[in-house]
C-alpha cells in the first residue's frame, strides 16, 4: 500500500515537473527600495556601486545603449563628478568617422558618447552567446515584471507598488540553483528558480567577493561584497538607467498634486457659493431662457 | 444651437457690426451661457466636460510629441527613449499622453454607463447618442494605433493580431489586411500609415464631438429623473452654474490623472512594450490595453475567427440599437426597480469580461468568457425589450423641481399651474 502511494506520488511529481516549468513561476520577494513611494530618491552610493557591478560584470555581454557617459553626472543619478565622467569616458574606445580621408577611426570616448555595445552587431552577440543575443540593459526593470493577479493588482495602485521589475531582477540574479530531480536542463541552459520556464541561457553571473566595493574610513567595504548586495545594487543602478528622471518626476508630482488639491478645494467652495443661490427661497433668479420643450 | 433665439445683445459698435455678419458671440452665448441646464444634474454629468478636456490634452501633448517622434521601424523605439531621456520634460509629455489615453477611456466609460443608467439614449436623443458611439469607435481606432507607435513588442504583436482579424472577412479580407499593412506583414509601412492616421483621427473625433454637442443642444440634457425641463424653475443657466461645476470636476479628474502620471506611469501599460519590436520573438501573452479587454474577451469567446470578429464588432454596434431595443417608457433607472438590478448585473459582467480578456484563452476562462458574452448580448436583445413590458416603474415626480424640493414644498411654494406657465424670458 505504502509502496503504491509512493509510486503514484512519484508519477505525479514526474508529470507535474514539466507543467511547473511551463506555467507556474515562483513570486519574487518584495524588497525595500530607496526609490519607492511618492518621495523616493536614489541612493547615490548604491547607484555608484551598481554601476561598478555593471561595468565589471554585466558589460562584457550586455549593452547599455540608451545611456550616455554624461548621464552619470546628471542630477538624480549616481552623480559622479564631471571630471570622473570625463576620465571614465576616455577609458572607452569609440568608433568615429569617416574622417577626411574617408576612413573610420577609433578615438577615446567623450562624455556625450553613449556606452559602446559589447558586440559589433546582434548576430555577433548571438553567435558568441549560444544563439541568443544578451539583451540591452538600459530599460530592464521596466521591461520585466511578474504576474500580480487579483486582488493585488488593485491594491498595488494604492500602495504605489511599481518595483515589480526590480524585485524580479534581484530574485533572478540569485535564483540560480541545482535543478530539482527529474528536471531536464537542456544543453547551454541553466536552472533558475525565478526565470519563467526555469531555463535561462545566462550562466550565474555573480559570486561573492567578485566586485570590490569602495572602502569607508575604517577600511571596510561600504556594503557587503555578496551576491545579494551586488544584485540589489546593480538593479538599483538599472532602475535609474531605465527611468533617469524618476526623482524629478516624483518631486514635480508632489508639487502638482499639492497645487491641484488646493485649486480643487478653492473651486469646491466657489461652486458651493455660486450654487447657494439656486433653490431655497431665491428661485427664478436663475431662470434661463426656456426655448424648448421636448 | 441655432434653435435658441439668443438674448445676447452686443454692446459695442464693433460687436453689433460683427454680430450682424457672423452671430458667433450669440451662438456662444446661447450654447454655453444662457443654455438651460437641469438643476438636478449630478457629477456624473460632468464627464462630458472632462472628456472635452481630455481630447484637448491628448491633442496638445500629441502635437508636441510628434515634433520629436520618428515614425520609422528602425528608429521609433529609440526616438521614444530620446523623448524620455533627453527632451526637456519629454518624459512628462509622453507619460501624460500614454496615461491620458487610459484616462480618456476611464471618463468615456463613466459617460457611457451614466447614459445607460439614466436612459439618455432614448428619444429625443438618439442621434446625439449614436454620434457618441461613433466617437467611441474613433477613439478605439486612435488608441490602438497610438499604442503601435512606440514600436515595442506589444505594439508590434498587438498590431499583428488586430490587423489579422480583418483577414476573417470573406473575399476581400486579405486585400484589406495588405492595405492596412502596406505590404505582406506588419512593418515600416504599417508604422508610417498608423502614425499618419493617429494624427488624423483625433481631429475627426473633434469634428464629431462638435456634432455631438450640437445634437445635445437641441433636446437639452437628460437628468437623473429622466423627465424633461418643464419650466424655468427646473433649470439653471449654463454659466455660471454648470461652468463652475464642470471646472471643479475637471480639476478633480486632473488630480486622478496626475496620480497615474507621476506615481504609476507604467502601471497601465505592458512591460513587454519596453522591449523593442522583434518579429522573430512572440511574447508569451499578447494582451491589448485594459480598455479593450472586454471586447477582446468577446472576440476570443467565439471559437470561430470570423464569428469572433463579428461578435466583437456587434458588441459595440448593438449599442446603436438601444433606443429601439429598450421598450420602457421610463428613462431613468432610478424609477425602474427591476431594471436597476439588471443594470448592475450588466456592469459586473462587463468587468468580468475585462478580467477574462487579460487571462490566457484556456481552460475554464474560455467557458466563463462564453457565458459572459452570451449574457452581454442577452442584456440588449432580451432584458431591454422584455423588461419594458414586464416591469412596473415607480411613480415619476411631476417636475425636476419637485424631485429636488419634495412634493410638499413645491405644492406650497409654486402654484399648481406653474408647469403650464410660460417661463420668464430675460
Amino acid at each position: 500500500m505504502m509502496k503504491r502511494t509512493l509510486l503514484i506520488a512519484a508519477a505525479v511529481l514526474g508529470l507535474s515537473a514539466p507543467a511547473f516549468a511551463a506555467g507556474e513561476t515562483p513570486v519574487p520577494p518584495q524588497l525595500k527600495w530607496s526609490f519607492q513611494g511618492p518621495f523616493g530618491t536614489f541612493d547615490r552610493a548604491q547607484l555608484q556601486r551598481g554601476f561598478k557591478v555593471y561595468r565589471e560584470v554585466c558589460s562584457s555581454c550586455h549593452g547599455l545603449s540608451y545611456v550616455a557617459f554624461r548621464n552619470l553626472s546628471q542630477p538624480g543619478g549616481p552623480e559622479f563628478s564631471e571630471a570622473q565622467v570625463k576620465a571614465l569616458a576616455a577609458e572607452y574606445k569609440i568608433q568615429d568617422g569617416p574622417n577626411e580621408a574617408g576612413d573610420m577611426f577609433e578615438r577615446p570616448g567623450r562624455p556625450a558618447d553613449h556606452f559602446p555595445a559589447p558586440f559589433p552587431n546582434e548576430n555577433a552577440a548571438a553567435s558568441a552567446n549560444g544563439g541568443k543575443a544578451p539583451p540591452d540593459l538600459s530599460l530592464m526593470p521596466k521591461a520585466r515584471t511578474y504576474e500580480r493577479g487579483f486582488p493585488w493588482f488593485v491594491t498595488d495602485v494604492f500602495r504605489q507598488y511599481s518595483e515589480n521589475g526590480a524585485d524580479y531582477l534581484v530574485a533572478l540574479l540569485h535564483g540560480y540553483e541545482e535543478a530539482p530531480a527529474g528536471f531536464q536542463v537542456p544543453e547551454g541552459g541553466h536552472y533558475n528558480h525565478y526565470f519563467p520556464g526555469h531555463v535561462i541561457a545566462m550562466p550565474k553571473p555573480l559570486s561573492d567577493g567578485q566586485v570590490e566595493y569602495p572602502k569607508n574610513e575604517a577600511g571596510q567595504p561600504q556594503a557587503p561584497e555578496t551576491v545579494e548586495q551586488y544584485a540589489k545594487d546593480v538593479t538599483a543602478f538599472l532602475t535609474w538607467t531605465a527611468e533617469p528622471h524618476l526623482e524629478a518626476r516624483k518631486r514635480l508630482g508632489f508639487q502638482v498634486m499639492l497645487f491641484l488639491l488646493v485649486l480643487s478645494g478653492l473651486l469646491y467652495f466657489t461652486k458651493k457659493k455660486v450654487w447657494a443661490k439656486v433653490g431655497g427661497e431665491v428661485e427664478g433668479h436663475a431662470t434661463p431662457p426656456m426655448t424648448h420643450n421636448p | 444651437m441655432s434653435q435658441h433665439p439668443t438674448t445676447y445683445v452686443p454692446k459695442s459698435a464693433f460687436g453689433k457690426w460683427f454680430e450682424s455678419r457672423l452671430p458667433l458671440a450669440g451662438l456662444i452665448h446661447s450654447s454655453f451661457i444662457a443654455f438651460p441646464v437641469p438643476r438636478n444634474l449630478t457629477y456624473f454629468w460632468t464627464f462630458g466636460a472632462i472628456l472635452a478636456f481630455m481630447l484637448v490634452a491628448q491633442i496638445v501633448t500629441g502635437v508636441f510629441l510628434a515634433m520629436y517622434y520618428t515614425p520609422n521601424a528602425a528608429m521609433a523605439f529609440q526616438s521614444v527613449e530620446h523623448i524620455m531621456r533627453d527632451v526637456e520634460f519629454g518624459w512628462l509629455l509622453r507619460y501624460l499622453h500614454a496615461n491620458g489615453a487610459s484616462m480618456f477611456f476611464v471618463a468615456v466609460y463613466v459617460h457611457i454607463f451614466r447614459n445607460f443608467y439614466y436612459g439618455s439614449y432614448k428619444a429625443p436623443r438618439e442621434v446625439l447618442y449614436i454620434l457618441g458611439v461613433i466617437i467611441f469607435l474613433l477613439m478605439m481606432a486612435t488608441a490602438f494605433m497610438g499604442y503601435v507607435l512606440p514600436w515595442g513588442q506589444m505594439s508590434f504583436w498587438g498590431a499583428t493580431v488586430i490587423t489579422n482579424l480583418f483577414s476573417a472577412i470573406p473575399v476581400v479580407g486579405d486585400t484589406i489586411v495588405s492595405y492596412l499593412w502596406g505590404g505582406y506583414s506588419v512593418g515600416n509601412p504599417t508604422l508610417n500609415r498608423f502614425f499618419s492616421l493617429h494624427y488624423l483621427l483625433p481631429f475627426m473625433i473633434a469634428g464629431v464631438v462638435a456634432l455631438h454637442i450640437w445634437a445635445l443642444h437641441v433636446p437639452g440634457q437628460n437628468n437623473p429623473t429622466g423627465i424633461p425641463i418643464k419650466s424655468g424653475k427646473d433649470a439653471v443657466p449654463f454659466t455660471p452654474y454648470a461652468t463652475i461645476k464642470d471646472i471643479f470636476a475637471v480639476v478633480v479628474f486632473m488630480l486622478f490623472f496626475a496620480y497615474w502620471v507621476f506615481y504609476m506611469p507604467n502601471y497601465l501599460g505592458h512591460a513587454d512594450n519596453y522591449i523593442p519590436a522583434n518579429p522573430a520573438v512572440t511574447p508569451a501573452h499578447i494582451v491589448p490595453e485594459w480598455y479593450f479587454l472586454p471586447f477582446y474577451a468577446i472576440l476570443r469567446a467565439i471559437p470561430d475567427k470570423l464569428g469572433g470578429v463579428i461578435a466583437m464588432g456587434a458588441a459595440i454596434v448593438i449599442w446603436c440599437f438601444m433606443p429601439w431595443l429598450d421598450t420602457s417608457k421610463v428613462r431613468s433607472t432610478a424609477y425602474r426597480p427591476l431594471y436597476k438590478q439588471f443594470f448592475w448585473l450588466f456592469v459586473v459582467v462587463c468587468f468580468l469580461l475585462g478580467w477574462l480578456g487579460s487571462r490566457p484563452a484556456e481552460g475554464w476562462y474560455v467557458i466563463a468568457s462564453q457565458i459572459c458574452t452570451a449574457y452581454y448580448f442577452a442584456h440588449f436583445l432580451i432584458v431591454l425589450p422584455v423588461l419594458g413590458f414586464v416591469e412596473r416603474p415607480l411613480p415619476l415626480p411631476n417636475s425636476i423641481l419637485e424631485s429636488v424640493m419634495g412634493v410638499q414644498k413645491v405644492g406650497a411654494g409654486v402654484p399648481a399651474g406653474a408647469n403650464a406657465e410660460p417661463s420668464s424670458k430675460g
